[in-house]
């Protein structure tokens, strides 16, 4: 379950919190349309480390290194496949680049993941819900979405909680081959899932008798309003942009391979 | 026999749960753990089965220790009946529920159905045996549950929480079961802040707040100490709230129950008239 508490927010105050979520959302889809655009592992790399300066400023160093640890096991799937099926279809023959376009694939991954847990690590879901409602989506809409993230932290802690519930009754994970192991799920979801409906549904009624979605016109305690540090984030994603489209269409990228003369 | 020597544990979000605690269950005992939220009671239990290691000190459960074997290998001994049922119930009959368990084991089908059979006895769920667990009421859920872990007949149970969400008559039924469970030779251990559950069955009573034990003995001694209970932010039962309020009539104070405080009373009212 690391992998949940690697996008789950902490309230604190530094220079990333504080940026308008809008701004920020503009810069993790940046990050992921730039890691869409290249395949060469110098670019993603770059990427990568781009964002680790910002993970310092936030402070959460922590959080983010288990992120990346829940990340791993994908990560290698995406390695391991891509190595594997790029290996049978080159004809059964090593070569080093081979080698890095697989890490170069699995880089794509890990980057997303890593700007997507900064994003969530750095935004409360109250600043989240504020941004789409300013941005006009429709407030229903607004409040699935905060409800959802707001719950992922409680349906992690409830899946451990049934997994020792479900350890304690002799299960074991681990054990067995693959097709096993995935059925070894089987008694820790379905718990997940009817607990997940039942809540889902009694928060609706407690909604409901709150009188939610009386008033159709709503008005917010706080507005999201534009900053200095957000517009420096806001140009400098502008130029981040331009750079790698320009860099895409007109520069030749190498490759390590071809850099280490390999 | 259950030794905990002097054992901390630190949750990964860096909560210290457990500072140091020490404890010895013998077999055949029947210990209520009590205390307020947070102090420590599922975490302490949860060490007995193996689902938590120690960061500090050691658990042995029958001279092995946890930390060098499985929770699987040791749930076999230690069966653990969790406070929620909705977070084990799964399958499609209660029937299926019960074997579960006894599948994990390794029990061969012929055992298997013989001991759901018992289990289903047990806890007077026969009617239910093809019903989905889904659609039976709280407390018949609890007995599934209760059931589910029975049925491999361990020789240490854990309850956390047993008495929560039950009406009165179900909480004296699991009260008496409990009971004759215990004096069937099982070690029980009960986590719980129900006083007068514990007080009407008087069990050694373990304190904790705090992440540490502040007092272990019988509930007689504990629970008509109003300052100990009063540090683990536990009301003593009402019965002793009375007889601590009437010292002036020169009443004990250790009585927790109603048949104590009606011989008590009896015995005072008789002398009077005399």
């Amino acid at each position: 379950m690391s992998i949940f508490s690697g996008f789950q927010f902490r309230r604190v105050s530094t220079p990333i919190h504080n940026l308008d979520p809008r701004i920020k959302f503009i810069f993790v889809i940046a990050i992921f349309a730039v890691a869409i655009m290249f395949i060469e592992l110098p670019v993603l790399l770059l990427l990568f480390f781009l964002q680790i300066p910002i993970v310092l400023l936030a402070k959460v160093q922590r959080e983010w290194i288990r992120s990346m640890r829940g990340a791993a096991f994908l990560a290698a799937i995406i390695f391991a496949t891509n190595f594997v099926f790029s290996y049978i279809y080159g004809g059964y023959r090593f070569t080093p680049s081979l080698l890095e376009s697989a890490i170069a694939l699995t880089f794509r991954f890990v980057v997303l993941v890593e700007s997507f847990s900064v994003f969530f690590l750095t935004t409360s879901p109250d600043h989240l819900g504020l941004a789409l409602e300013q941005s006009r989506v429709p407030y229903e809409f607004c409040f699935a979405f905060t409800t959802a993230v707001r719950f992922v932290p409680v349906l992690a802690e409830e899946a451990q909680t049934i997994m020792d519930a479900q350890k304690a009754r002799g299960l074991e994970l681990e054990k067995g081959n693959f097709m096993k192991r995935i059925r070894n799920y089987i008694p820790i979801l379905i718990p997940l899932i009817v607990s997940a409906i039942r809540r889902s549904l009694e928060l609706a009624e407690a909604m409901e008798s709150r009188a939610w979605g009386a008033i159709k016109k709503r008005t917010n305690l706080y507005e999201l309003k534009m900053r200095r540090g957000d517009y420096i984030l806001l140009i400098l994603t502008m130029v981040l942009l331009v750079v790698a489209v320009y860099i895409r269409l007109y520069v030749p990228i190498p490759s390590i391979t071809s850099l280490l003369k390999l | 026999m259950i030794e905990i020597k002097d054992v901390y544990f630190t949750f990964p979000s860096g909560v210290e749960a457990l500072k140091g605690v020490s404890l010895s269950i013998r077999d055949g005992e029947f210990v209520a753990i009590m205390g307020q939220n947070g102090a420590g009671k599922t975490t302490l239990v949860k060490h007995f089965n193996g689902l938590l290691k120690p960061t500090k000190g050691e658990v042995t459960v029958d001279g092995v220790n946890t930390r060098k074997t499985s929770v699987a290998k040791l749930a076999r001994n230690v069966g653990f009946v969790f406070q929620n049922p909705d977070h084990q119930l799964f399958c499609e009959s209660v029937e299926e529920e019960i074997a579960f368990g006894l599948r994990n084991f390794g029990f061969d089908e012929n055992l298997t159905k013989k001991r759901v059979d018992w289990a289903l006895n047990l806890l007077e769920l026969m009617q239910y045996r093809q019903s989905s667990p889904f659609l039976l009421s709280g407390g018949e859920r609890k007995r599934v549950a209760l059931a589910s872990v029975l049925a491999w007949d361990p020789k240490t149970v854990v309850l956390d929480e047993p008495t929560i969400g039950q009406d009165h008559q179900q909480k004296e039924k699991l009260r008496q079961f409990i009971i004759q469970l215990n004096s069937q030779g099982k070690t029980v251990v009960v986590v719980t802040h129900d006083v007068e559950f514990v007080a009407e069955s008087n069990p050694r009573v373990v304190l904790m707040t705090g992440g540490k034990i502040v007092a272990d003995g019988v509930a007689e001694t504990i629970l008509t100490n109003e300052a100990l209970v009063t540090t683990a932010s536990i009301v003593p039962p009402q019965i002793t709230q009375i007889f601590l309020r009437l010292t002036d009539l020169g009443l004990p104070t250790n009585v927790i129950d109603v048949y104590q405080a009606r011989n008590v009373l009896h015995k005072y009212l008789e002398d009077r008239h005399k």
